[in-house]
């Protein structure tokens, strides 16, 4: 069943591996969507190192829990959290976006092993996953669906679309972990397409939703341990309070990170400063 | 004109209702038109494997890619506007990218929306098809040809976008008649000239035509090329070396579609002869009954027949 983690220092450092392995693949295509990949450490290492059911070995297990990464274009740090995990070998995270090789910026999972869903134009994720979650209950078959969303992508409509399905349906199967970094591409979200509050806006439309720190292991594994085990028809969302560029000093806390370029420099500045975490 | 026992619709709620039996993984999704598509007979059968997903084609697209990859056969429907031009990004990423096994059926193709004008007539929906890679586009004429074309599309993988004309009864094809997708069928021979067309509203022009052609002892063969993608080639070279003239006649836009798929044929084959494309010239709809739509522009049988003549004497 993969790589598991017992205790949240160990978490936090699968964390940090999955980060700096995310930071080394884009720096081997020159650069990459650094921000929301970063944003999200903390959650693929709470699902592949804690919660999820998986087996590398048997990478389509009709009954394992899946991932959907709506925001298909932070593809590394699923990549890097799978290779972590025993999906493939972890020299190959340094492939990412080379000429015929299996691992492209966006999600593909006719490509990767232990891609789940092919993702990448925005919103589609959200109903290929409520799709799953439908079937996998029509089939009586175990396993989560864990969708992730960023803020900036909630602002497709398909999205909408896609948790009025899950309500009606009651895809208590089906969990949105929404990456509320707090910005998209261009800026600020409040200042692009403010899309209020978010945990109100998955409760307006019949979801049971909390917020959490998505950069503290223990408050997201909580949450998903949590929302995972209540079987009541409702799907549910955690909405992830995150930093974009969050844990490499280049990025956290700033602004105009979304897609950035790495240089051998900041990658070899990257190397020292990781080093210091003793990963 | 010979009408079948029930319309299309039904015909298609009948087949899905037999298919079921042996494949109980077939679903159907609809977005709010059970009762325009005929399901609620499919659903009175098998009431969970019927999800109406309300008003929303992109999320229903998306979610029957979901569906397919846990290993359902879904069926979508829409009106063939909404089920192709509106959901073009959803077929292209969540179906053909992802590899997914999904039907779409695209109900009122056409002019025959014509009562509801130019925002629900699908003049492109062949054409933004044919051009997503991988994608097989029936467009049926008749209940019997419908049947068939369903039953052999549930066991193959893909992305098949199926023209369905609702409410037409009109019988081209004794019941029984086999069919093969992508094999064109020859409704009528005929030396002089050949239309090749598909779909309800196309043929009984066609037909038309070739009536009033026998008239003055003109025999044009009519071929049914009722899978528009994947084009049957073999058919085109046939009619061009057999009959020395062609005319396309498709309930679509002369772009992308039928015509343009023959004219690559003819083109890159290096075939010289008398050649139209017969459809609607690059415009948008109109509210209007049909007969005046094609009227219009120009594709009803006294006009695809006069094109005809003047074609024939073009042959050198």
């Amino acid at each position: 069943m993969g790589v598991k983690y017992q205790n949240s220092d160990e978490l936090q450092k699968f964390a940090d591996r999955i980060r700096l392995h995310a930071i080394r693949s884009m720096h081997a295509s020159k650069g990459g969507h650094v921000g929301g990949v970063l944003s999200l450490c903390e959650l693929m290492a709470v699902l592949y190192g804690k919660v999820m059911e998986y087996d590398p070995e048997n990478p389509r297990m009709e009954e394992r829990d899946k991932v959907v990464l709506s925001k298909g274009h932070c593809g590394p740090v699923l990549y890097s959290a799978l290779a972590l995990s025993g999906f493939f070998p972890e020299e190959e995270l340094l492939t990412l976006n080379q000429d015929g090789g299996h691992l492209p910026s966006h999600c593909d999972m006719n490509k990767t092993t232990g891609i789940d869903m092919t993702t990448g134009s925005l919103g589609q994720g959200a109903s290929t996953a409520a799709g799953m979650a439908l079937g996998k209950k029509m089939l009586g078959r175990k396993g989560m669906v864990y969708l992730i969303l960023g803020d900036g992508e909630l602002n497709e409509g398909q999205v909408w679309e896609a948790a009025m399905f899950a309500k009606q349906h009651r895809l208590d199967n089906l969990l949105v972990l929404v990456d509320w970094n707090h910005q998209q591409l261009d800026g600020y979200t409040e200042g692009i397409c403010d899309m209020g509050n978010i945990e109100n806006l998955f409760r307006a439309f019949g979801f049971g939703a909390v917020t959490v720190d998505g950069h503290s292991v223990e408050a997201v594994e909580k949450a998903i341990v949590q929302a995972a085990a209540e079987k009541d028809g409702i799907p549910k969302c955690i909405v992830l309070d995150t930093m974009k560029g969050k844990g490499w000093s280049v990025t956290e806390g700033k602004t105009g990170i979304h897609h950035i370029g790495i240089t051998d420099e900041m990658m070899a500045e990257a190397e020292k400063e990781f080093a210091g975490k003793e990963l | 004109m010979k009408q079948y026992a029930t319309d299309m619709r039904t015909a298609l709620a009948d087949t899905l209702i037999q298919l079921e039996r042996d494949n109980d993984r077939i679903l159907w999704l609809d977005s709010d038109l059970m009762a325009s598509s005929g399901m609620n007979k499919f659903r009175e059968a098998y009431p969970d494997k019927v999800i109406n997903c309300g008003i929303q084609e992109a999320n229903m697209f998306g979610v029957a890619a979901g569906l397919s990859e846990e290993g359902f056969v879904p069926f979508v429907h829409s009106f063939s506007a909404f089920a192709s031009r509106r959901i073009t990004d959803q077929i292209f990423m969540s179906g053909i990218y992802a590899r997914q096994n999904v039907r779409i059926v695209g109900s009122d193709p056409g002019l025959s929306a014509g009562p509801n004008g130019g925002t629900h007539i699908s003049l492109e929906d062949m054409g933004i098809l044919r051009t997503l890679p991988g994608t097989m586009i029936l467009d049926p004429c008749d209940p019997v040809q419908l049947k068939a074309v369903t039953a052999q599309s549930v066991d193959r993988k893909g992305i098949y976008y199926i023209r369905l004309m609702r409410k037409s009864k009109d019988q081209f094809y004794e019941e029984g008649t086999s069919f093969e997708i992508g094999r064109a069928s020859i409704l009528k021979e005929g030396g002089d000239l050949s239309v090749i067309t598909c779909g309800t509203v196309c043929v009984r022009e066609a037909l038309k035509a070739a009536e009033i052609l026998e008239k003055e002892h003109i025999h044009v063969r009519i071929v049914d090329m009722f899978t528009v993608k994947p084009l049957d080639r073999e058919a085109v070279l046939k009619a061009a070396a057999e009959t020395g003239a062609i005319i396309t006649l498709e309930n679509h836009n002369i772009y992308n579609g039928l015509g343009s798929a023959v004219a690559e044929v003819i083109a890159e084959e290096g075939i010289r002869i008398p050649f139209k494309r017969m459809g609607v010239p690059d415009s948008v709809g109109e509210v209007g009954t049909l007969d005046y739509l094609l009227c219009k522009f120009g594709m009803d049988g006294a006009s695809v027949a006069k094109t005809a003549k003047e074609l024939i004497e073009k042959k050198s």
